[in-house]
């Protein structure tokens, strides 16, 4: 099929691209279409499809309440109040995205689709973090029709509320696919929150996500990424940021539902001097989720600076990985993994991976901790010595095991969070 | 107000204390002393019911009840308090939250108890408030936060392990004037309810609080029973070889 024919019927969000470009990603991507990820469980993608079409809505109150509550459970408030601009796509169709007005001319929000079509310059960042051929899920992604957000903050705007981003499944069996880019230019800040999740009827459904970070100098992102999926949903996230001259990436990834498989392993290049970038992981493995996540940062930068921060609570059968991977490639570039567990029940399993490679950086400083161990009993007997009864005890060290506030969340997103902690707990006791 | 009767106790199926019989009595304050392993840190732990710590034979009773087979939190809501010689860090969990809990889990309340807050202050730990439990804190500090706990809980029967290891002189005062507040020492003698069993190893927090009766434990029983400054200044003189010819 003629590419500028394909592109109109098929593949209408990549119009911006030009043929030759576009040829590039293709030829790569088919030869990656059958090649398996690195890590994580194999999925069969003929058996899943796209979703149906969808209209636009003018305001995220007017949605049916049960999606609305699907929302809130994953950080996504439908009222937008304290929100700095939102971006919801259901299935294949955006269908609100919104730039709070106080924050008009600081930050522009829009479908991918869209940025690619009217920005040179996004074009050029297309698939630069995450290779279109990494696996058979990026190749997937680039050979067909794709949306997600753009977001960029501009220049020295400063936007204290989060902006909020909710990716939904609504269709059985429906392939989500999208593909993000967020940009936060020179001395600008930013926090994106983004709740991924399902209609609460459907059971099944496959998520796949590329997103790609551009933070440039002096800025800072934190990004707050929500995961409540169902069961029988398989979810396969790839991201890379790319952090200059003392930008700093905060990247939160919190998961606290049960879910069939997750496999995701995001890369933070600190190509600037004196950029940072920090990875906060919080997993409850539930029922029979198989979970993989890892992080891994690359210090290119002098005087580069990471942390990577993991605490899994693994229970039933559930099965997690946790992998941290520190690359230092430029002298007095430094950082630290720390990785940790419980695992409750004698069927769950867990495996920590911490690998630590310094690449001709003889001056720099890679250490890491794992620990992966029961509940400590002598500390819920000093609690219950206090007054408080053992299952009380056992939630409040799991509780402050999972502590949020190490994310250095907004207060009321540290709130909702700590709230859906406390809930699995409830349900998983 | 504490009974403790031909307590037999076991650790990890060793025996360590092998027919404990001991009385406290309302607004008294007993010193346990004894050389290392000689059980009474095993005391301490069985009375507040630790689980690591089995009763074999014999029983404990509070206020008259039997509560041998009751579990710490049970003991504790009923108004025992415990001082852990080593407390463990529980991170994640702040010492201000723990403090709000343990003072509202009482069963009996105490309306007049100064406020968290002003108690954190007396012990030089206002800063401490918003820190993990125990996480990185110093041997003072260590010994204030339990201070600062068991002041917020305002237990009836006080149980201090080792109060004085590790602290240096000056957190020795400060603990020391804690505890006399923890059982009521400035109130009128006859006005006294709280009781407290302390085990000293050195004997320096006798300089600081007065108690009533002491005893001496030796391989899990008791040897001696007496004055305990008298019992201190035997000990200091002339160890425990002629305590244990005297059992």
């Amino acid at each position: 099929m003629p590419v500028e024919r394909e592109l109109e019927e098929v593949r209408p969000s990549l119009r911006g691209l030009d043929s030759s470009r576009l040829r590039e990603l293709d030829q790569r991507a088919e030869a990656a279409r059958e090649k398996k990820a690195a890590y994580g469980l194999d999925i069969d993608l003929r058996a899943f499809h796209e979703g149906k079409a969808l209209g636009r809505t003018n305001s995220l109150e007017t949605l049916p309440d049960e999606i609305k509550d699907v929302m809130l459970a994953s950080g996504v408030d439908p009222s937008e109040s304290g929100r700095a601009g939102s971006y919801v796509q259901v299935g294949k169709n955006v269908i609100y995205e919104r730039v709070n007005r106080i924050y008009s001319g600081k930050l522009e929000i829009m479908d991918v689709g869209d940025a690619l079509e009217k920005y040179p310059e996004v074009r050029d960042l297309w698939w630069t973090l995450v290779a279109p051929d990494q696996d058979k899920y990026t190749a997937f992604s680039q050979l067909h029709d794709v949306h997600g957000y753009f977001i960029r903050v501009f220049e020295g705007q400063e936007v204290e509320l989060p902006v909020q981003s909710c990716l939904l499944l609504h269709e059985n069996a429906e392939v989500q696919n999208v593909h993000n880019i967020v940009i936060l230019e020179k001395d600008s800040s930013a926090h994106i929150i983004s709740g991924c999740t399902t209609s609460p009827r459907v059971k099944t459904g496959l998520h796949i996500g590329i997103s790609e970070f551009f933070v440039r100098a002096g800025a800072k992102l934190t990004f707050t990424m929500v995961h409540n999926w169902g069961p029988e949903f398989h979810v396969r996230p790839r991201s890379g940021a790319l952090v200059e001259h003392g930008g700093t990436f905060i990247s939160n990834y919190i998961l606290l539902k049960p879910v069939k498989s997750v496999q995701t392993y995001p890369v933070a290049y600190l190509r600037g001097r004196g950029s940072r970038a920090v990875f906060n992981t919080l997993i409850y493995g539930l029922e029979d989720s198989y979970i993989d996540a890892g992080s891994k940062i690359v210090l290119e930068g002098e005087d580069s600076s990471g942390e990577a921060v993991s605490r899994a609570i693994v229970q039933d059968r559930s099965v997690v990985y946790t992998r941290g991977t520190l690359l230092a490639r430029q002298n007095r570039s430094r950082a630290h993994l720390d990785c940790r567990g419980i695992v409750f029940g004698n069927k769950a399993r867990m495996f920590a991976i911490p690998e630590l490679e310094s690449d001709g950086a003889p001056e720099s400083l890679l250490s890491h901790e794992a620990a992966i161990g029961p509940i400590s009993e002598e500390e819920v007997e000093y609690l219950m010595a206090r007054g408080i009864p053992r299952d009380e005890a056992v939630s409040l060290i799991t509780r402050g095991f999972l502590d949020v506030r190490i994310m250095g969340l907004p207060q009321a997103l540290e709130s909702a969070i700590q709230k859906m902690v406390e809930m699995t707990q409830r349900e998983s006791m | 107000m504490l009974v403790v009767e031909d307590l037999h106790v076991e650790v990890e199926g060793k025996p360590i204390l092998k027919g404990i019989d001991l009385e406290v009595g309302a607004g008294e304050t007993h010193v346990l002393l004894g050389p290392n392993g000689g059980g009474k840190t095993t005391l301490l732990m069985a009375i507040m019911g630790m689980p690591r710590y089995r009763v074999t034979r014999g029983a404990v009773y509070f206020k008259g009840k039997d509560i041998t087979s009751l579990t710490p939190d049970a003991r504790a809501r009923l108004g025992i308090g415990m001082m852990f010689q080593k407390p463990p860090a529980v991170r994640g969990v702040k010492l201000r939250e723990i403090a709000q809990t343990v003072a509202s889990v009482r069963e009996v309340a105490h309306p007049s108890a100064p406020s968290l807050e002003g108690i954190a202050e007396r012990l030089n730990l206002s800063g401490h408030l918003d820190r993990e439990l125990n996480y990185g804190f110093s041997g003072g500090e260590l010994k204030r936060s339990e201070m600062f706990q068991l002041l917020c809980q305002a237990p009836e029967l006080v149980l201090l392990d080792e109060p004085e290891s590790g602290v240096d002189l000056d957190n020795i005062a400060l603990i020391g004037e804690a505890i006399n507040d923890l059982l009521g020492k400035r109130e009128k003698i006859k006005e006294r309810k709280a009781s407290g069993v302390i085990v000293t190893h050195t004997g320096h927090i006798l300089r600081y609080v007065n108690a009533d009766k002491g005893h001496i434990l030796i391989d899990g029983k008791i040897a001696c029973h007496g004055n305990p400054r008298d019992l201190f200044e035997e000990v200091q003189k002339h160890g425990y070889g002629r305590c244990q010819s005297c059992r």
